[in-house]
This record gives C-alpha cells, structure tokens and sequence, in this order.
C-alpha cells in the first residue's frame, strides 16, 4: 500500500560547481554579443555543435533557453504571446515560450545570472535531427535579425544507419563551412575540429558512465538529478570545462554505488521514464516520487547526449554518424529495443511514457509503443499527459493520480 | 480489534461514506455534495453516515480515504487512489477477469483486473472533461432539463440525433443548432449519451465482464444499455454503482485492521 511520507533528495556535492559552469558560459555568451567577438553561432541542441567550436564560436542553445523558461515557469505566461503571432498552441512549446519570452524582452538569464538578454546570434545552425521545429524556431530569428540561417536535414524514423545516410549527412556538415568561415572570419582547421571532436568523445563517454550508474540498486542518482547534470554535456560538449565536470562527478556517483548510497532512502520501485521532462513541475514531481519511494532510474531523454560514434579520424562522417544513431531519429522497432536493454540493465519495473502534447517528436506513446511493452515485457505502464513547457496542457491532479496509483500497481505485484 | 471499517470517497462532484462489518457487509452508507471545502464534506458525509447506521465512532477502526479530495479527510488513517477502491470494491461482488469503467463527475476510468483481482492496467480520461459527469450537467444546464430526467428522456426516445465534436463547449453549440433545426429533446438527449459512450470507449479496449460504476451509472442505467450495444462482453452495474469507490476503500480498511 502506498502512503506518502516526506523525505528528502540527496545533494550531490558537484552540482556547485556545475552552476559556476553555466553561469560562466552564459558570461561568456553576453561579453561577446557585447564585444561583437567572438562570433556567437545558435545550434540545436544535437546540432553540429563540435564545428561551430573549432571555427572559433560561442555556441549559444536555445532549447536550453526553452527549457529554463519551462522550469522557472515562465513559459505558460510568455506562450500566448507567440501564440498571438501565429505560431500554434499545438507546436513545439520551447518554441512558442521562446519566441513569446523575445518578443516581450524576457529571459530566465536575467534572474540566474544578472543577462539581460539572449545573446543576439551571428549564425543560426540547426539539425532536424530533433525535429522540424528547429528549423521554424530559427527561421523567426533569422528573418528577425537578417542573419545566415543554416541547418543540416537529418533522415527520419530510420531503422539501420546505413553508409548513404551518413554521406549524405557528412556532405550537408562540410557544406557549412564557407559559410561558417564567412561568418566568424577564421579558416577551417581540420586540426582543431579533430581536437573539439575528442572532447566531445570524452565528454560523452564520461555521460554514458554517469548514466550507467544508475543501474546500480540502489541507484545513486535519479533522472531529477540527470536532467540537472546533463547540462554541461548539452552545453558545453566540445569544450574541456565539460569533460573536467565528468571527472569529478563520476567519482562521486561511484562512491555512493560502491557504498550502497541511494538518491532516494529505501527505494522500492525503479522506473524508465520515456519522452520529455515537464520542466514547470520537476520538483513537485521529484517530491511525489521521493515520497513514494519510487526512483526513476533511466530515461530516453537524458540519453540523448551520448554520442558514442565520434571519432576524430573520421570527424565529418563519424559526426554525421553520431547525430544520426540517435534514439530520435530511429524507427519504432530500434526504439523499442533500444528501451527494451535500457529497462533490463536497470532492473525496471514500470515505464512512464510522457506524451507531451506539443512535442510528437519526443513521444512515443502515440502509435501503440506502451501497450506492446506491456505485452512483450509483461510490465506496467502509464502514459501521462502533459508538456514540456506549456502547463496549460497540465492537468495537476490528474498526473498526481495517476502516478499514485501506478506506485500501488507496482506494489501490488511485489 | 475493531468489528466495522470505514471508506470516504472524496469525489469532485459527491463525496461518499461507507461504514462495512467484519463480514464485508454494508451497514452504513451516505453521499453527499463534496462542495468547495472537502475537509467539512468528508467530516459531514462520515457523521450522517454514521448516523444512518446507529453507529458510534469507537465502534469503527480504520478508515481508508480515496478520490479526488482523498488527503482531505484527517480521520483517515491511509488514503489510496480511486483507481485502486474502485478495482477493490468492484471485486467484492464480481470475481475477475473485469474491466472497471467508472465514469465519475470530472473523469472516466478504465480499470483492468486479471483473473486474481490484481490490476493489468489502467486508464483516465486525458484533461478534457468531455464524457464525464461534468458534460451532462453542462447539456442538462443547456438544454434547461433537470439532470435526473436525462435517463428517462433518452430511454424513451424514438430516435438519436448524432453528435459529432468531443468538445464540451463545441457540443453545447452543435446541440442548440440541432434544437434550431428542430430536432426532438428527446432524441438530443439520446445523441449525448452516445457521445458519453463514444468517449469511454475511446479510453481503452472493453474486455472481460465489463463493470459500471460511478455516480453517472446509478443515475443513468440507459448507458448500460448503450453500452451493451457496443461490446459482445457482458455488462454489469454492481449494486450501489456510486458508493463502490468508498466500498472498496473500507475493504481496504479492513484488511489492515
């Protein structure tokens, strides 16, 4: 029987240096909007972030921004405002939150770090890897500050990388550069690209590891906490700030594993957590589980940053094939086993799908996924409803609920 | 050892009170309207219910809360969702396989159970309210009928008139247009009890004997019958369809006890 008891989340001790991490990053971003050097370029999230740095840019996230709009709950205000000028309530809500938060001069940055802005961009380099969105969401920046708007189009719900992708691919990446070089004013420099390459390798193993321990029982780490220390693997990929983060993080995760230190005390159920964060209700939702004794231990979406193809040998083809391995990209029946390890390697017991409402891309509940899990694997699932930033398609009771009685379904069949 | 037990059901529109001896017989029951302070409702509905019973507080040990307003009610001593008092409470009078459909003021539920009583799986209506009690009161308040005589009205009538949005609001337009065109209340009527049982069925896939619960239900059996039409499995309304959440909350409390 499931009863809710208060208990607390443990600190992980490298978070602190994590938010000195962002916050220089963010710094960085601003002086050199206001210096006008170096160029700052705006990439994708899984964009083709590891070129823009060794052609000499500040790299600049907006769905990063997205998501701090969603998480300091800013985004349900400033949606409307985007919505107004035509952009739906049924696209991507980091976009509309984005675009609405310009368009009225508001920015999570303020507050965090004291940034009065965004950091107006020189270039806007995209990947449709995540989705079509990306493309329109930079397509009103560019239209609005008459700069280069750029994008590689990534294949779609692919079942094998097969060698035509990532030709094709590899040309779209190395397409870019005189543009790039025009630009920011530097050449290309093969060198330098091999080298960010290999810090983005690094940064990336060092992820996956991170990840990986949360596979141990009990889990040292909760996916409340991977969707806070995945940052410097967005932002950061590339540059050694983010493999040194890794390095004194990892340890730390170790300790607790080797010396059964659980995130959450008394864990009982572990769940994969499959679609988008909700990022206005991270706490309340982290609170809910912690009282349920109940630890998501693995997601799709903080795995999102392992790129385990990079190589710089091959920089341009293994990027193309890094950007293109992805869980996002794939077909239903690579999805589906792609979860199906993650979900054994944790020992899960229940798999929430989040469907969130403005982000298809990003859920995978909609064709049928959860009821074949359910067959295949013979364990419970829930689909929640809701979105990643836009809380009005949010119903509060509803999703507490739901995951109330999910925990006591999972704990009938103890 | 306390020989009764007791379960509150906190729902958004009535909150419900059952009080069950040892045996798992029902000696008390009592619902009311839950209102805006659900602390008072659970307080005033256990009170009447223990007056409709004769019974004094000492005589019940635990009380089991459940429903939207489930951590309103300080005299429980667990609360637990509805999803799972439903499940319990439909088991007390039917053994599984059964598929649970409760259709409450403010949402739907499709609970599943296999042949021991455990859950496979559950549902609840998205965050639109479209099929739930809340959409009949709406069309009841539209169409200026009182709520009670829906069921009557859509029995009898000689027809149905087809409504096609899911949307309370838009199925609140498409109906005046049809009162407009002339179409028969009746009919009307019948046409939105239909869309209530387009909505469920939308939810989740009807297996097993399938189980009716819910205020919407006990005052509204014509559903069933729409149901049935729907479904080769059979359809089946427990007593008491309203008070099953509470039931199965007091079954609850008695276990522990």
């Amino acid at each position: 029987m499931a009863s809710l008891e208060k208990t607390d989340r443990k600190t992980i001790a490298a978070a602190s240096k994590m938010k000195k991490l962002l916050a220089g990053h963010f710094e960085a971003l601003d002086k050199a909007k206001k210096e006008g050097t170096p160029k700052v370029a705006w990439c994708t999230s899984v964009g083709p972030a590891e070129l823009l740095h060794a052609m000499g840019f500040v790299v600049y996230y907006p769905e990063n921004h997205g998501a701090l709009l969603g998480a300091t709950r800013m985004a349900t205000d400033v949606i409307p405002i985007a919505n107004a000028v035509g952009y739906s309530p049924d696209i991507c809500s980091y976009l509309t939150s984005d675009v609405g938060a310009y368009l009225k001069g508001l920015t999570p940055l303020t507050k965090a770090y004291g940034i009065q802005s965004i950091p107006k961009a020189d270039v806007l380099v995209y990947n449709t890897n995540q989705c079509r969105d990306v493309q329109d969401w930079f397509a009103f920046y560019a239209r609005e500050w008459k700069v280069p708007l750029i994008g590689i189009h990534t294949h779609r719900n692919i079942k094998a990388v097969e060698d035509y992708h990532i030709t094709d691919l590899s040309e779209q990446i190395q397409a870019m550069v005189p543009i790039l070089e025009e630009v920011s004013g530097n050449r290309f420099d093969m060198d330098r690209f091999r080298e960010v390459l290999g810090l983005s390798l690094e940064c990336t193993k060092l992820w996956r590891q991170v990840l990986e321990c949360g596979a141990a029982k009990p889990a040292p780490l909760t996916f409340f906490d991977a969707t806070v220390h995945m940052a410097p693997a967005v932002v950061l990929r590339g540059l050694q700030e983010a493999v040194d983060y890794y390095k004194l993080l990892l340890p730390e995760l170790k300790e607790r594993v080797k010396n059964g230190i659980a995130a959450i005390d008394g864990e009982r159920h572990r769940i994969y957590w499959d679609g988008m964060p909700i990022w206005g209700k991270l706490k309340d939702l982290s609170t809910q589980f912690l009282s349920l004794k109940t630890n998501i231990v693995a997601s799709t979406y903080c795995n999102s940053w392992i790129f385990d193809a990079f190589d710089p040998k091959t920089p341009f083809e293994s990027m193309a094939r890094a950007y293109t391995e992805l869980f996002i990209v794939r077909d239903e029946s690579y999805k589906e086993a792609y979860m199906d390890a993650w979900i054994k390697n944790f020992s899960v017991d229940g798999v929430i799908f989040h469907d969130a409402r403005t982000c298809p891309n990003n859920s995978n509940s909609r064709y049928g996924m959860p009821q074949r899990m359910n067959d295949r694997l013979g364990l419970p699932v829930l689909v929640l409803n809701g979105d990643l930033n836009d809380l009005r398609c949010y119903s509060e009771e509803q999703t507490r609920t739901n995951i109330e009685a999910f925990i006591e379904q999972l704990e009938e069949r103890r | 050892m306390h020989n009764l037990a007791g379960g509150v059901d906190v729902g958004s529109c009535t909150t419900k009170a059952v009080i069950i001896d040892c045996e798992h017989r029902i000696v008390a029951s009592h619902v009311t309207y839950s209102g805006t302070d659900f602390e008072c409702a659970s307080r005033e509905t256990w009170d009447k219910c223990l007056k409709a019973g004769g019974i004094t507080q000492s005589e019940v040990g635990r009380v089991v809360s459940t429903g939207y307003g489930r951590n309103s009610v300080p005299f429980a001593s667990v609360h637990l969702t509805e999803i799972s008092c439903h499940g319990r409470g439909c088991l007390h009078f039917l053994p599984g396989p059964i598929t649970v459909v409760d259709i409450g003021g403010q949402d739907n539920k499709i609970i599943k159970l296999d042949e021991r009583g455990l859950r496979v799986s559950f549902k609840m209506n998205r965050k639109c309210a479209a099929g739930t009690g809340a959409f009949l009161e709406e069309m009841a308040l539209r169409l200026r009928l009182p709520i009670e005589k829906l069921d009557d009205l859509a029995r009898t009538a000689d027809g149905e008139v087809p409504l096609g949005s899911y949307c309370t609001v838009f199925s609140a337009t498409e109906v005046l247009e049809k009162i407009k065109a002339g179409h028969p209340i009746d009919r009307i009527v019948r046409g939105l009890f239909r869309s209530v049982v387009k909505r469920v069925l939308e939810m989740d896939t009807l297996t097993d004997t399938v189980v009716l619960t819910g205020g919407v239900i006990e005052h509204n059996h014509f559903l069933a019958d729409l149901i049935r039409e729907h479904t080769s499995t059979p359809v089946r309304i427990p007593p008491h369809p309203q008070i099953i959440g509470a039931l199965g909350a007091a079954l609850y409390a008695l276990e522990v006890e």
